[in-house]
Protein backbone atom coordinates (compact mmCIF):
# COMPACT_ATOMS: atom_id res chain seq x y z
CA UNK A 1 0.00 0.00 0.00
CA UNK A 2 1.50 3.34 -1.02
CA UNK A 3 1.43 6.34 1.26
CA UNK A 4 -1.03 9.19 1.00
CA UNK A 5 -0.92 12.58 2.65
CA UNK A 6 -3.65 15.18 2.87
CA UNK A 7 -3.51 18.45 4.76
CA UNK A 8 -6.12 20.54 6.57
CA UNK A 9 -6.01 23.63 8.76
CA UNK A 10 -7.37 23.75 12.31
CA UNK A 11 -6.89 26.92 14.38
CA UNK A 12 -3.76 27.92 12.49
CA UNK A 13 -2.22 24.46 12.75
CA UNK A 14 -1.60 22.33 9.67
CA UNK A 15 -2.70 18.78 10.25
CA UNK A 16 -1.23 16.24 7.84
CA UNK A 17 -3.26 13.04 7.70
CA UNK A 18 -0.91 10.28 6.56
CA UNK A 19 -1.96 6.78 5.58
CA UNK A 20 -0.09 3.73 4.37
CA UNK A 21 3.58 2.92 4.83
CA UNK A 22 6.44 5.37 5.36
CA UNK A 23 9.23 3.32 3.86
CA UNK A 24 12.25 3.68 1.59
CA UNK A 25 11.04 4.96 -1.75
CA UNK A 26 7.64 6.48 -2.33
CA UNK A 27 6.45 6.75 1.27
CA UNK A 28 9.50 8.65 2.47
CA UNK A 29 9.42 10.90 -0.60
CA UNK A 30 5.74 11.79 -0.07
CA UNK A 31 6.47 12.84 3.51
CA UNK A 32 9.59 14.80 2.53
CA UNK A 33 7.77 16.65 -0.28
CA UNK A 34 4.77 17.42 1.92
CA UNK A 35 6.93 18.98 4.64
CA UNK A 36 9.00 20.90 2.09
CA UNK A 37 5.85 22.23 0.45
CA UNK A 38 4.30 23.30 3.78
CA UNK A 39 7.47 25.06 4.94
CA UNK A 40 7.72 26.75 1.53
CA UNK A 41 4.24 28.16 2.05
CA UNK A 42 5.12 29.36 5.54
CA UNK A 43 3.17 26.70 7.42
CA UNK A 44 5.46 25.98 10.35
CA UNK A 45 3.08 24.48 12.93
CA UNK A 46 2.59 20.95 11.76
CA UNK A 47 0.78 18.03 13.35
CA UNK A 48 1.47 14.70 11.66
CA UNK A 49 -1.46 12.36 12.13
CA UNK A 50 0.01 8.84 11.92
CA UNK A 51 -3.22 7.04 12.91
CA UNK A 52 -3.46 5.26 9.55
CA UNK A 53 0.26 4.65 9.12
CA UNK A 54 0.59 0.90 9.32
CA UNK A 55 4.36 0.59 9.03
CA UNK A 56 7.56 2.61 9.15
CA UNK A 57 11.05 1.33 8.31
CA UNK A 58 14.46 2.87 9.10
CA UNK A 59 14.14 5.19 6.11
CA UNK A 60 10.73 6.36 7.33
CA UNK A 61 12.12 6.96 10.82
CA UNK A 62 14.90 9.00 9.22
CA UNK A 63 12.32 11.00 7.28
CA UNK A 64 10.37 11.77 10.48
CA UNK A 65 13.59 12.94 12.15
CA UNK A 66 14.43 15.04 9.13
CA UNK A 67 10.93 16.58 9.11
CA UNK A 68 11.28 17.41 12.80
CA UNK A 69 14.65 19.09 12.41
CA UNK A 70 13.64 20.96 9.20
CA UNK A 71 10.58 22.44 10.90
CA UNK A 72 12.57 23.33 14.02
CA UNK A 73 15.30 25.00 11.98
CA UNK A 74 12.69 27.32 10.51
CA UNK A 75 11.42 28.24 13.96
CA UNK A 76 8.35 26.02 13.73
CA UNK A 77 6.94 23.10 15.70
CA UNK A 78 6.18 19.55 14.61
CA UNK A 79 4.18 17.12 16.72
CA UNK A 80 3.01 13.55 16.15
CA UNK A 81 -0.56 12.35 16.66
CA UNK A 82 -2.23 8.93 17.03
CA UNK A 83 0.68 6.49 16.85
CA UNK A 84 -0.24 2.88 16.22
CA UNK A 85 1.29 0.36 18.61
CA UNK A 86 3.87 -0.70 16.00
CA UNK A 87 5.03 2.85 15.36
CA UNK A 88 4.98 3.68 19.06
CA UNK A 89 7.17 0.65 19.83
CA UNK A 90 9.56 1.55 17.02
CA UNK A 91 10.02 5.08 18.33
CA UNK A 92 10.53 3.66 21.84
CA UNK A 93 13.31 1.26 20.85
CA UNK A 94 15.06 3.90 18.76
CA UNK A 95 14.84 6.31 21.73
CA UNK A 96 12.99 8.86 19.62
CA UNK A 97 9.72 8.70 21.52
CA UNK A 98 10.87 11.33 23.99
CA UNK A 99 12.41 13.49 21.27
CA UNK A 100 9.11 13.90 19.43
CA UNK A 101 6.15 15.56 21.08
CA UNK A 102 3.61 12.74 20.78
CA UNK A 103 -0.12 13.33 21.31
CA UNK A 104 -3.12 11.04 21.21
CA UNK A 105 -5.96 13.55 20.99
CA UNK A 106 -6.30 15.98 18.12
CA UNK A 107 -7.96 18.84 19.99
CA UNK A 108 -5.41 18.86 22.81
CA UNK A 109 -2.58 18.44 20.30
CA UNK A 110 -3.74 21.54 18.41
CA UNK A 111 -4.07 23.44 21.70
CA UNK A 112 -0.55 22.42 22.70
CA UNK A 113 1.06 24.45 19.90
CA UNK A 114 2.35 27.89 20.81
CA UNK A 115 -0.32 30.36 19.63
CA UNK B 1 0.20 -23.17 0.06
CA UNK B 2 3.21 -23.82 2.27
CA UNK B 3 6.76 -23.35 1.02
CA UNK B 4 9.27 -26.12 1.55
CA UNK B 5 12.44 -24.89 3.26
CA UNK B 6 15.25 -24.31 2.47
CA UNK B 7 14.39 -21.86 -0.26
CA UNK B 8 16.69 -19.48 -2.07
CA UNK B 9 16.11 -16.54 -4.42
CA UNK B 10 18.49 -14.51 -6.55
CA UNK B 11 17.11 -11.00 -6.83
CA UNK B 12 17.83 -7.76 -8.66
CA UNK B 13 19.14 -4.77 -6.74
CA UNK B 14 15.84 -2.93 -6.70
CA UNK B 15 13.33 -1.55 -4.24
CA UNK B 16 10.85 -4.08 -5.59
CA UNK B 17 13.16 -6.88 -4.36
CA UNK B 18 13.18 -5.29 -0.90
CA UNK B 19 9.38 -5.31 -0.81
CA UNK B 20 9.17 -8.88 -2.16
CA UNK B 21 11.69 -10.14 0.41
CA UNK B 22 9.73 -8.51 3.22
CA UNK B 23 6.52 -10.21 2.05
CA UNK B 24 8.30 -13.58 1.74
CA UNK B 25 9.72 -13.22 5.24
CA UNK B 26 6.30 -12.51 6.70
CA UNK B 27 4.77 -15.50 4.94
CA UNK B 28 7.54 -17.92 5.88
CA UNK B 29 7.64 -16.70 9.48
CA UNK B 30 3.88 -17.32 9.73
CA UNK B 31 4.39 -20.77 8.28
CA UNK B 32 7.13 -21.47 10.86
CA UNK B 33 4.70 -20.60 13.66
CA UNK B 34 5.70 -17.08 14.73
CA UNK B 35 2.97 -14.82 16.07
CA UNK B 36 2.05 -11.49 14.47
CA UNK B 37 4.45 -9.42 16.59
CA UNK B 38 7.43 -11.68 15.89
CA UNK B 39 6.55 -11.83 12.21
CA UNK B 40 6.52 -8.04 12.06
CA UNK B 41 9.97 -7.98 13.60
CA UNK B 42 11.37 -10.68 11.33
CA UNK B 43 10.01 -9.06 8.17
CA UNK B 44 11.37 -5.70 9.28
CA UNK B 45 14.83 -7.20 9.94
CA UNK B 46 14.76 -8.78 6.47
CA UNK B 47 13.62 -5.49 4.93
CA UNK B 48 16.49 -3.63 6.62
CA UNK B 49 19.06 -6.26 5.57
CA UNK B 50 17.73 -6.11 2.00
CA UNK B 51 17.91 -2.30 1.98
CA UNK B 52 21.47 -2.65 3.17
CA UNK B 53 22.29 -5.09 0.38
CA UNK B 54 20.42 -3.39 -2.46
CA UNK B 55 21.25 0.23 -1.64
CA UNK B 56 24.44 0.37 0.44
CA UNK B 57 26.00 -2.85 -0.86
CA UNK B 58 25.07 -3.13 -4.54
CA UNK B 59 24.22 0.56 -5.01
CA UNK B 60 21.12 -0.40 -7.06
CA UNK B 61 23.49 -1.75 -9.74
CA UNK B 62 21.67 -3.67 -12.50
CA UNK B 63 24.81 -5.85 -12.78
CA UNK B 64 24.72 -6.98 -9.16
CA UNK B 65 22.40 -9.43 -7.47
CA UNK B 66 21.21 -10.15 -3.95
CA UNK B 67 20.85 -13.74 -2.81
CA UNK B 68 18.19 -14.34 -0.18
CA UNK B 69 17.68 -17.69 1.49
CA UNK B 70 15.47 -19.06 4.23
CA UNK B 71 16.08 -22.29 6.10
CA UNK B 72 15.04 -23.95 9.30
CA UNK B 73 18.15 -25.10 11.16
CA UNK B 74 17.22 -27.07 14.26
CA UNK B 75 14.92 -24.85 16.27
CA UNK B 76 15.86 -21.68 14.38
CA UNK B 77 14.61 -19.85 11.33
CA UNK B 78 17.79 -18.71 9.57
CA UNK B 79 17.66 -16.05 6.87
CA UNK B 80 20.72 -15.16 4.81
CA UNK B 81 21.15 -12.08 2.61
CA UNK B 82 24.22 -11.77 0.40
CA UNK B 83 25.19 -8.81 -1.72
CA UNK B 84 28.04 -8.19 -4.18
CA UNK B 85 29.06 -4.78 -2.88
CA UNK B 86 32.26 -3.36 -1.47
CA UNK B 87 31.73 -4.93 1.95
CA UNK B 88 30.43 -3.63 5.24
CA UNK B 89 32.08 -3.47 8.62
CA UNK B 90 29.24 -3.28 11.16
CA UNK B 91 31.68 -2.11 13.84
CA UNK B 92 32.19 1.10 11.88
CA UNK B 93 28.49 1.97 11.98
CA UNK B 94 27.93 4.50 14.78
CA UNK B 95 25.53 3.62 17.61
CA UNK B 96 22.21 5.23 16.58
CA UNK B 97 21.13 5.50 20.23
CA UNK B 98 24.10 7.69 21.22
CA UNK B 99 22.90 11.24 21.96
CA UNK B 100 25.04 12.70 19.17
CA UNK B 101 23.50 10.29 16.62
CA UNK B 102 19.89 10.31 17.79
CA UNK B 103 18.78 12.95 15.28
CA UNK B 104 20.70 11.57 12.32
CA UNK B 105 18.59 10.68 9.34
CA UNK B 106 20.18 7.30 8.69
CA UNK B 107 22.11 4.54 10.44
CA UNK B 108 19.34 2.60 12.22
CA UNK B 109 19.06 -0.45 9.93
CA UNK B 110 21.55 -2.73 11.68
CA UNK B 111 20.23 -1.67 15.08
CA UNK B 112 16.69 -2.67 14.04
CA UNK B 113 17.89 -6.05 12.74
CA UNK B 114 19.53 -6.71 16.10
CA UNK B 115 16.47 -5.47 18.00
CA UNK B 116 14.12 -7.92 16.32
CA UNK B 117 16.27 -11.03 15.80
CA UNK B 118 17.95 -13.35 18.32
CA UNK B 119 21.22 -13.23 16.42
CA UNK B 120 22.66 -11.15 13.57
CA UNK B 121 25.99 -12.04 11.99
CA UNK B 122 28.02 -10.31 9.30
CA UNK B 123 30.55 -12.05 7.11
CA UNK B 124 32.79 -10.45 4.53
CA UNK B 125 32.67 -12.05 1.10
CA UNK B 126 34.92 -11.51 -1.89
CA UNK B 127 33.17 -9.34 -2.94
CA UNK B 128 30.24 -8.40 -0.76
CA UNK B 129 28.65 -8.96 2.60
CA UNK B 130 26.59 -11.79 4.00
CA UNK B 131 24.11 -11.04 6.77
CA UNK B 132 22.66 -13.99 8.68
CA UNK B 133 19.53 -13.35 10.71
CA UNK B 134 18.45 -15.99 13.22
CA UNK B 135 15.25 -16.29 15.23
CA UNK B 136 14.27 -19.16 17.48
CA UNK B 137 11.01 -20.78 16.40
CA UNK B 138 8.43 -20.64 19.22
CA UNK B 139 7.79 -23.86 21.11
CA UNK B 140 10.93 -25.60 19.84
Amino acid sequence: MSMKASTRQVDGITIVDLSGRITLGEGSVVLRDTIKDLLGKGHKKILLNLGDVSYIDSSGIGELVSAFTSVQRQGGELKLLNLTKKVHDLLQITKLYTVFDVKDDEASAVAAFAH
Amino acid sequence: MSVQLPVSHTMESTLESVNKAEEMADKLAAQAGFDEDARGGISMAVREAMINAVMHGNGYSPEKRVKLSFEQAGSNLVITIRDEGAGLNPDEVPNPLAPENLMKQSGRGIFLMRAFMDDVKFRKLEPGTEITLTKRVPGQ
